[in-house]
């Protein structure tokens, strides 16, 4: 270790002139990684200064995560090296990342859920063949630690037992227990609400200014704008743009990291046609809990309905009964003056669906891109004859889907779990949309996603609704809804509001709804 | 003439039930060593086999019991190296492995045996281990007769679950061999190698089973014969998931297990006749069945368990 005091340097600068005075504490030097065909870091070299937090920008699938996993040993690189404090590091052993004081706070938390917060904290930190593990001296460091860095957790929890947020704050607790004095978040908000997000950022601000350097791996511009020194923009496994935070503005830094200008798509105006899905007095109870109460919508073709609401109102659910998943404890579920059936047969009936998980309800990640496009039509004809499936079409349709609408990261007998989760969402929406629908429901299309994955999946959503596709979608984004919507309902514990018009209804008006006061209003 | 619940009160039937259990709780012990680490050992049944087998030869041979159970646990040792290159090296399926480890230790064992001893119309003999009188402890009545005049490696099985509970809670291997388990994502987070950790949980559970295997042919029996292990690894197998994966539930299970079994041979005697024997061979199994229903309700399966490691993927 390193012995400095990080104190009289953080106070003795300024964040205005990191690069001049601040000592180099990281080195990255021509890194390069391929993965088969892909190459997903490309030649990539760049320094890091003590004290300061750098945002490491990028969409998915730019390289960002396979980068931070080479400096963090988990990957070895194909070329080119990492000095830390001067010092060449030896790649491809976190233990040796450790050993010279690189932690790092891994996006799927690397925790051990039965065991306590300190024995998760200690493991690696002493000699396996020790008689006793120190857990009273191990208690004390970690309490002290906590205490200085203002993240508060009980050593003796069981991770099992703690929230989200909490568990995060074990990550990071890990790292600076093991003397990090770098440290990397991997999208450390992707699983936050915005006050926790927030309470992050300013102990990260606080460790900065204690003399650590922070990097932190990000998609959204907001967070990257507020919270960091410097910007990295990595785009297709390059750096595209290195900028001072204070020096530019979101506008660019978008425009870089997408390598275009990114505009949502205006929706247009349409004429709504028939009613395709309507709900009557619909209810859900799931293990004696009422998930939906009296659900009444109207869905027409070439019309875009918005359920809007804070998570853990009822969307579930909604999304589950409206595709056929589970069947509505209560009330009816027409479509085009029919009852729906079970989901067998809501796909053949011209249904699609974007479900809310796409990782577990979407895409089957063993299997390749061609058999997840054709999975929920595998019976139709062109896929399979006499009880074969037909992989010539089922290929042919797949690449079909790859070109039209842009899936990137291998082609079509790539794993899918080896996709962004922007590359799964055009999959999922490409195999729906490829034919003619006559409903499309999708529960949280954009959840996860990045800017310029976020602007396609709109424009396909518009798309859909202006080809006369009746359009349901279920989302938590005001913005989302406000600018695909032509009809807004919002939900609560389970209940809708009555419809708004689109230029009926303003922010202010609807985040009052989703917080449940039309309802005492009513 | 005594009656069913008589039995209970008599010292030999706790006797014979450490007896009975004395292989479980090495084999349940393996397993649980095994499966704490992430990876299932479906191999026990062999291993066990094989174990017994070359336990009997070694003592055969050399007139050593402890030299005899000290082999016993190499050749488990050996086999466990086998599954784990298999299943953590290669990351192949673990229960394809484990089978395939069944199958080949227990022909292996039979082969090995036929090769070295000739056919003769009464298998060959050693003398096995004696039960030992634990010294003052064995003179306290009723207790003394029931719990300490075993043979010694029926302590040696109580030893090491004590041995094994302690490691597995309060050292930094044991919290490093439970997290591996858990998540071996975590494990190489720490600077740890889960791969490692994981290979030299599986050998030295893998040695354990050897010894339980060859705890029947150099203390129940005096000889060995192919079937002998009789489904015991599996119910091995079956005891951790009882026990939850704590070495003290586990050491519970075995000799509640045990217990079953010394009960059902003394009630087979009390109302022969009546009841066709078959029936009462089945009891410990139907009980061991429901025990596990009730007990697994709560029981918290290692989460990476079965589950190969592969670096860079999370």
């Amino acid at each position: 270790m390193v012995v400095h005091d990080p104190k009289e340097m953080s106070s003795a600068i300024s964040v205005t002139d990191v690069d001049i005075r601040q000592r180099e504490v990281l080195e990255l030097y021509k890194i390069t990684k391929t993965f088969g065909k892909l190459v997903a870091n490309d030649d990539i070299s760049f320094k890091v200064y003590e004290g300061e937090l750098v945002a490491l920008l990028g969409e998915n699938g730019a390289g960002k995560t396979t980068l931070m996993n080479i400096l963090f040993g988990h990957l070895l690189p194909d070329a080119g090296q990492v000095a830390v404090f001067g010092r060449e590091m030896e790649l491809g052993r976190p233990r040796a990342a450790i050993a010279a004081g690189v932690g790092m706070v891994h996006q799927h938390f690397t925790l051990a859920n039965n065991l306590t917060v300190l024995e998760n904290v200690m493991v690696g930190t002493e000699a396996l063949n020790r008689v006793a593990s120190d857990r009273a001296g191990g208690r004390r460091k970690l309490i002290a630690l906590a205490e200085q860095f203002g993240l508060a957790v009980n050593p003796d929890a069981y991770v099992s037992d703690l929230s989200v947020g909490e568990r995060q704050r074990v990550e990071i607790l890990k790292a600076l227990y093991r003397d990090a004095r770098i440290l990397i978040l991997d999208e450390p908000t992707a699983v936050l609400a915005a006050p926790e997000a927030e309470r992050l950022f300013s102990t990260l601000r606080t460790m900065a200014q204690k003399g650590l350097s922070i990097i932190f791996i990000s998609h959204k511009l907001g967070e990257v704008m507020e919270a960091s020194d410097r910007v990295i923009v990595l785009r297709a496994g390059r750096i595209v743009a290195e900028r001072r935070t204070r020096d530019t503005d979101q506008a660019t830094l978008a425009e870089l990291m997408v390598g275009r200008r990114v505009n949502r798509p205006v929706r247009q105006r349409s004429e709504p046609g028939r009613v395709v899905l309507a709900a009557e007095q619909l209810g859900f109870i799931e293990r004696g809990e009422v998930k939906l109460r009296d659900v009444n919508f109207t869905v027409r073709a070439a019309e875009v309905l918005g359920i809007v609401g804070v998570s853990g109102n009822g969307q579930a659910a909604l999304g589950h009964v409206v595709c056929g998943i589970d069947p509505p404890t209560q009330g009816r579920l027409t479509l085009d003056g029919a009852t729906m059936e079970s989901s067998r047969t809501t796909a053949s009936a011209g249904v699609g669906r974007i479900p809310e998980d796409r990782h577990a309800e979407g895409v089957v990640g063993e299997m390749a891109i061609w058999e997840n496009a054709v999975l929920e039509r595998i019976g139709e004809n062109r896929f399979s004859r006499f009880g074969l499936v037909n992989r010539k079409g089922a290929r042919a349709f797949a690449a079909e889907l790859i070109r039209r609408f842009d899936i990137r990261g291998g082609d079509v007998d790539q794993q899918v779990r080896r996709l962004s989760g922007g590359n799964m969402q055009k999959l999922i929406l490409g195999r729906n949309l490829a034919g003619q629908l006559r409903l499309l429901v999708a529960n949280q299309p954009t959840r996860g996603l990045d800017e310029g994955a976020i602007a396609s999946v709109h424009t396909e959503l518009l798309a859909a609704r202006a080809s006369g596709t009746a359009v349901l979608l279920i989302s938590e984004d005001l913005n989302e809804v406000c600018a695909l919507a032509d009809r807004i309902q919002v939900i609560f514990k389970g209940s809708l509001s009555a419809p708004l018009a689109a230029e009926a209804a303003d922010a202010r008006t609807l985040g009052l709804m989703m917080a449940g006061v039309w309802e005492t209003a009513q | 003439m005594m009656d069913a619940l008589g039995i209970l009160a008599t010292a030999s039937v706790w006797a014979a039930t450490l007896r009975i259990a004395t292989p479980l709780i090495f084999g349940t012990l393996g397993t649980l060593l095994c499966e704490r680490s992430g990876v299932l050992n479906l191999g026990i049944e062999g291993i066990m086999t094989i174990g017994a087998m070359v336990g009997w030869l070694t003592v055969y041979r050399s007139g050593d019991l402890w030299l005899g159970l000290f082999a016993a646990a190499l050749i488990g040792a050996l086999f466990g190296l086998i599954h784990a290159v298999f299943t953590v090296s290669l990351g192949l399926s673990q229960h394809v492995t484990g089978l395939g480890i069944t199958l080949f230790a227990s022909s292996l064992a039979y082969y090995t045996f036929r090769l070295a001893v000739p056919m003769a119309a009464s298998p060959p003999t050693i003398v096995p281990f004696q039960p030992w009188r634990v010294p003052l402890l064995s003179d306290i009545p009723f207790l003394g007769e029931a719990i300490f005049v075993q043979a010694a490696p029926t302590y040696v099985a109580i030893i090491l679950t004590v041995i094994v509970g302690y490691v597995l809670v309060y050292t930094p291997l044991g919290t490093a061999i439970r997290m591996t388990g858990e998540n071996p994502h975590a494990v190489e987070a720490q600077g740890l190698n889960p791969i490692r950790i994981r290979i030299w949980s599986v050998v030295a559970g893998s040695a354990l089973m050897g010894m339980g295997g060859a705890f029947l042919t150099i203390a129940v029996f005096n000889s060995f014969f192919p079937t002998m292990v009789q489904g015991r690894g599996w119910i091995c197998t079956a005891l951790v998931v009882f026990a939850s994966w704590k070495p003290w539930k586990a050491l519970l299970g075995a000799i509640l297990f045990g217990l079953f079994d010394a009960y059902q041979l003394r009630l087979q005697q009390v109302v022969a006749g009546a009841i066709p024997s078959q029936i009462f061979l089945m009891i410990p199994y139907v009980l061991s069945i429901a025990a596990l229903v009730v007990s697994t309700q709560r029981a918290r399966v290692p989460q990476a368990l079965m589950q190969p490691f592969r670096r860079g993927e999370h």
